[in-house]
């Protein structure tokens, strides 16, 4: 054991609660200007301490949206936000895992290539090629649809490469003790890999959900109907009015709202969150 | 490596391949490949004709130095955010990185963050330090800074870099506990033993066995303040006061679909396609070597 004097202890526990504060701050003041109300926000003399608007913000902000023209209930923003990332994650899950099935436990022609090509997407993320992906997306009808939303972020190469990884641990003598009992690819797969594979699913799907829900440049581009934002893109038109019009309240309050489902699931589930994290490496 | 025990079927491997394979055909390659056919393309101002111009798209690029300055302004970017970010984390991390009392509550404080979006992270900063109505506005000015990110382009880009590092700082901090805690205590012990005091056996143990780590969270946050500050320009700033917070991706996002300039928007794509290429492989041929957590 190194000796640790009391002081630089206490100097540790210090700069720790420093920068949790540092961290925070910015948060609670959202907190605190969701509890406020707007008149004095714009003025600049907005308190320190929680204002008494609380629950008039809240249902506000849920169920009937800012007061302009475009109105939308952040409810239902977040019910797009939610299903977006559900659909994501699980897709990502579904498609790497048989197709990372393939790859390990049968031999065919191409399959090599066939990995290259899926590995290679790793270096093609959305931002570098939008306007194309748009106009795909847009020529097969799927804009402002969940489809659209969701599809092109669905091929995952880090998912495929960590389901290929997981599978080359599995011994073999599993799959020959299944064999024994009759097994063919399908009950393998069902009944001893997907079981086996629980954790490191779990762990993925943590990470993709958080991913999935903060999605937002192809979101804002390819819905245009208000009904069918989700919630990262919904608070930044809130904004967009002229600075005077702009309900702070209601926007801090989008704001908490929109990080509370991936805080807590960061939160709650933190060990597999850690351990997504370490495993698809971003 | 491969697998000595394996099922033999002729179609179902292709059936089980089939739907990533229509996917990354139809949303990535065929995107791609669009890109790069339409950077040799020149399209009239009304899109009625097209015309193949091989690189001239690429060459009026170069010649614009709109275009060179936010080549310049994406790296200072990503330069300042990966530095503040990363000696901040690792602060906390070396902090954090010993037997104290409420370790776990530490941590778990610090990690949320990773969670934020962008865009949300754009607002929460651009109300906190907004120049009418911003908390933190009223300190800066009663310090007698002439506070307005509105107009004053050097700090509307101290503004997206600080929340760019802001939301970074978790990620950072979570793979550097990681590197510290993969450190044989038996070394800084060791060193302990010479008469080293912590702060070097900080520079001269800690440090540089803690350079994988290091190097891989570099590149990490070089490719984060790349691609993933969009959100946050984009709620804070658009782009602006003038272009001083024009990153590369950004200007894409402007010259192709508000701009209506295909051709260009789609020669800057298939810049920034390299500019990935090159990351990505930088830290496939480094961090294979990294620590292991």
């Amino acid at each position: 054991m190194v000796e640790e004097e009391g002081f630089q202890r206490y100097l540790a526990h210090i700069i720790l609660w420093i920068g949790i504060a540092i961290v925070a701050f910015p948060v609670y003041l959202a907190i605190v200007a969701s509890t406020q109300d707007n008149a004095v926000i714009a003025n600049g003399q907005m308190s320190l301490l929680p204002g008494g608007h609380f629950f008039e913000t809240y249902y506000q902000t849920l169920f009937v949206g800012t007061s302009g023209s475009t109105r939308e209930p952040v409810l239902n923003m977040m019910l797009n936000s939610l299903i977006m990332a559900l659909l994501i994650a699980v897709g990502k899950i579904a498609i790497s895992i048989i197709s990372a099935y393939a790859i390990v436990y049968f031999r065919f022609p191409f399959r090599m290539a066939i990995f290259w090509t899926i590995f290679i997407t790793l270096m093609l993320p959305v931002e570098v090629r939008i306007y194309p992906t748009y106009k795909i997306v847009a020529d097969l009808h799927l804009l402002d649809s969940y489809a659209g939303l969701s599809l092109p972020l669905i091929a995952s190469a880090t998912a495929t490469l960590l389901f290929r990884q997981f599978f080359m641990t599995v011994p073999d003598e599993l799959l020959e003790a299944s064999r024994i009992d009759g097994a063919g690819p399908f009950r393998f797969f069902w009944d001893t890999l997907l079981p086996l594979s629980r954790t490191n699913m779990a762990a993925l799907f943590v990470i993709l959900f958080i991913l999935g829900w903060n999605q937002y440049l192809w979101p804002l581009l390819i819905t245009t109907r208000d009904d069918m934002q989700t919630i990262q893109v919904g608070i930044r038109k809130m904004i967009t009015t002229t600075d005077a019009l702009t309900e702070w309240p209601v926007v801090m309050a989008t704001a908490l709202l929109a990080m509370l489902p991936p805080v807590f699931v960061v939160v709650v589930m933190q060990k597999l969150f850690v351990r997504g994290l370490v495993e698809t490496e971003k | 490596m491969q697998k000595q025990a394996i099922f033999q079927s002729k179609l179902l491997p292709y059936a089980l391949v089939a739907p990533q394979l229509a996917i990354v055909l139809i949303f990535f390659y065929w995107p791609a490949v669009q890109a790069v056919i339409q950077s040799f393309l020149l399209q009239d101002a009304f899109g009625l004709s097209t015309s193949f111009v091989w690189f001239e798209n690429y060459l009026e690029l170069f010649k614009e130095p709109a275009y060179f300055a936010a080549i310049a302004r994406t790296f200072a970017f990503s330069f300042a955010i990966a530095v503040s970010s990363l000696s901040f984390a690792l602060l906390l991390a070396v902090m954090a990185d010993r037997p104290l009392r409420g370790s776990t509550l530490y941590r778990t404080l610090l990690i949320w963050p990773y969670a934020v979006a962008p865009p949300v992270v754009g607002v929460l900063w651009v109300f906190m330090l907004h120049p009418s109505l911003g908390v933190l506005s009223r300190y800066l000015r009663a310090m007698g800074v002439d506070w307005n990110p509105l107009l004053d382009g050097n700090q509307a880009a101290a503004l997206i870099i600080l929340a760019a590092a802001w939301k970074q700082i978790s990620y950072n901090f979570l793979f550097f506990l990681a590197g510290l805690q993969s450190i044989p205590k038996s070394v800084i012990e060791a060193a302990a033993i010479d008469g080293a005091r912590p702060m070097r056996r900080f520079w001269t143990v800690i440090f540089p066995l803690l350079s994988p780590t290091i190097f891989f969270l570099l590149v990490i946050n070089i490719v984060y303040a790349f691609f993933d500050t969009f959100g946050i320009i984009d709620t804070m700033t658009r782009g602006g006061p003038g272009k001083a917070t024009e990153t590369l991706v950004y200007k894409v996002y402007t010259d192709g679909l508000l701009g209506g300039n295909l051709g260009s928007s789609a020669a800057q794509s298939v810049i920034l396609m390299v500019i990935v290429i090159v990351l990505t492989g930088i830290q496939f041929r480094f961090v294979e070597r990294k620590v292991t957590y």
